[in-house]
């Protein structure tokens, strides 16, 4: 039963997700895309695509002047969203499905620096987690959605690591729930604010155009 | 539900562009907007989170544009935005934003929000639900021209008085000048200097340029009440007058979102390009001193700073310029810490200023602006916003601090070189 159900994660589970994941994520993208806006009728003072991408890539960079609960946001939100992309993109096992998918790949990290990127990963959504039940801004702004995102984004953190350890069930077990739990997010994510792994760029670009549209470089 | 709650909820979901839909997609409600917001952060009290000020405009959005959000609205699980709750989320729309556009530089996923703020006043305005005073601005600028009832009565006085100080003459209704100016009712009503410092600086660097009697007034109270029709309407008569005079650029007063209406959402409300350029008279004087046509021979030593307002620095683009000619004529000139596209607002932008109600949290959430002051310990704050200037003396008075206030262009026309004529005595 056990393997019945690891072949049919691997398999017609996986593909289900990956098309849901894909053709939602598509969806969503076009969407927005296609709601449109007017184009400004104001005499540019500079180029729209400069600001837009210029916000693009700066954002990722910011460390404005912040008081204690912005700073922790921030120094917790790029510990946890750097651990998962290092966790994600640079554990050999994902590489070699990658591979097995696409017909490339690049170098793993060594298991410890995936352990440590993992355990910080972690460590940092817990944190976030309290902090979105704390802090007084964050339980305003909470809905049911944050923390559903919030543990389908944990689940194969924690599944993941488990199985790396071998902690808590047989390893088949642990597979078959890690896999379970990816697919899970896979299909959910193109619906909720998890979306913002796309849209974020969008956003930005947004922002940016306005600002570069009247030659402002912020 | 009532015919006004429809026309503002149609309004709002009319105003939901591919930007806003993209913006509450990607918010990931981290609340780091809230770090950005002197309403917030002079208050620490969390309903001022920028992005909490967008709530009723969010569930609509979500309700009409998601997958989740249709659902739920079809099998009734959805909370519909009402009258009362529109009402409840006025003074967080009008009276905690001056769409400073300072959320907008923090948001790490990129949103815009003070695009959304000013969409979401298009609603607000339409299902009825905006600030008395700023409505009574908005009407007297509609019915008398003018959002303080300044009128040209008013201005050709000030006009009269301006020529007897210069001994020079202010062109009204030149037709064919290359400039025309435009000016601020407060600078109408409450700082005339600034009639006699332009007549000055353009008569030494031989600048065409005229007044308009049917086209005087920027401040846009449309723009800041959140009314399109009604900003169009104010805007039209400037742009009716210059192109009366065919004159070649309109001159953008110092008054924040007099130049966001002129320069930035202008052309958007009347549905074409002008025939004419926009530039902002901090611009213009720039661009004079750099091919040398304004020329100063003087210097004032007084320590000294600059409050960039929001939307000529921030939203504006208009960064470099004033440090240029405050460089010119002041050796002890500082900048505040977060100055220029960081700066933080006056509390007075964005139609807060003609609202009131909401006096009382403007002139709590000065604090800012006093420590920023603080900081440097200047003697004389210059900056190039009426409302802004405005906002600033009266938030000086009351926490007994001993700072003049001048505007740039004036500062400016009191170190001009003297070419003999024109000299203020």
């Amino acid at each position: 039963m056990d393997q019945e159900l690891l072949l049919w994660v691997r398999g017609t589970g996986l593909q289900i997700a990956t098309a849901v994941f894909v053709l939602g994520m598509s969806y969503r993208v076009l969407h927005l895309l296609l709601l449109g806006r007017k184009p400004s009728l104001a005499v540019a003072r500079g180029s729209e695509w400069a600001g837009g991408l210029r916000t693009m890539w700066q954002r990722s960079f910011m460390l404005p002047s912040l008081s204690g609960r912005g700073l922790f946001t921030v120094i917790a939100g790029y510990v946890f969203h750097v651990g998962f992309l290092i966790t994600l993109f640079f554990l050999s096992q994902h590489i070699d499905l990658f591979r097995a998918v696409f017909g490339f790949g690049w170098p793993a990290l060594p298991r410890g620096v995936i352990d440590i990127a993992a355990v910080l990963a972690i460590g940092a959504m817990v944190a976030l987690l309290v902090h979105r039940f704390i802090d007084p801004v964050k339980r305003l702004l909470s809905g049911f959605e944050d923390f559903l995102t919030w543990t389908l984004s944990f689940l194969p953190l924690l599944t993941g690591f488990m199985l790396l350890r071998n902690i808590g069930f047989e390893y088949l077990t642990l597979l078959t729930l890690h896999i379970a739990s990816v697919e899970l997010l896979m299909v959910v994510a193109p619906f909720t604010k998890l979306a913002h792994m796309f849209t974020t760029f969008m956003a930005r670009w947004y922002n940016g155009a306005v600002n570069g549209f009247k030659g402002i470089n912020a | 539900m009532s015919t006004s709650l429809q026309r503002g909820i149609t309004t709002l979901l009319a105003q939901i562009d591919a930007p806003v839909a993209t913006f509450f997609s990607t918010c990931v409600h981290c609340g780091l907007c809230a770090e950005s917001c002197l309403f917030y952060t002079e208050t620490q009290d969390p309903k001022y989170t920028p992005i909490h000020k967008l709530e009723p405009m969010r569930r609509l959005w979500q309700q009409e544009y998601t997958f989740w959000g249709k659902l739920l609205k079809k099998v009734g699980l959805s909370k519909p935005v009402t009258d009362e709750e529109l009402a409840e989320w006025e003074p967080l729309v009008y009276d905690s934003c001056t769409l400073c556009g300072r959320c907008s530089l923090a948001c790490p996923v990129g949103n815009d929000i003070t695009y959304m703020v000013r969409k979401m006043r298009e609603g607000m305005v339409a299902s009825g639900h905006a600030p008395e005073g700023l409505k009574g601005a908005t009407q007297r600028a509609i019915e008398q021209g003018s959002p303080m009832g300044v009128n040209l009565k008013t201005l050709k006085a000030q006009i009269k008085h301006a020529e007897k100080e210069t001994g020079l003459t202010v062109p009204l209704d030149v037709e064919g000048a290359d400039y025309m100016m435009v000016l601020s009712s407060a600078e109408v009503a409450d700082y005339p200097e600034i009639i006699s410092a332009v007549t000055r600086i353009f008569k030494q660097a031989d600048v065409s340029w005229t007044l308009a009697s049917d086209g005087f007034e920027g401040t846009n109270s449309g723009i800041q009440i959140g009314s399109s029709d009604l900003a169009a309407d104010i805007l039209g008569r400037i742009v009716h007058a210059a192109e009366r005079l065919k004159v070649k650029y309109v001159i953008s007063p110092e008054c924040g979102h007099a130049y966001t209406a002129l320069r930035w959402e202008g052309p958007n409300l009347i549905g074409r390009p002008y025939p004419f350029q926009v530039i902002h008279i901090i611009e213009l004087l720039d661009e004079l001193r750099s091919s040398e046509r304004l020329k100063t021979d003087s210097v004032d030593e007084t320590r000294m700073t600059f409050h960039d307002p929001c939307q000529m620095v921030r939203r504006g683009g208009v960064i470099e310029q004033p440090r240029n000619l405050l460089k010119q004529v002041a050796p002890n000139f500082v900048e505040m810490p977060d100055a220029g596209v960081q700066n933080w607002c006056c509390g007075g932008g964005g139609g807060v200023s003609a609202n009131h109600r909401a006096e009382r949290l403007r002139i709590k959430v000065f604090s800012r602006k006093k420590s920023q002051l603080e900081a440097v310990d200047a003697k004389l704050l210059v900056t190039s916003c009426s409302n802004c200037r405005t906002m600033l003396l009266d938030g000086l008075e009351l926490n007994r601090m001993d700072v003049e206030v001048i505007g740039l262009t004036e500062l400016i026309a009191d170190h001009l070189t003297d070419n003999a004529e024109g000299k203020a005595s």
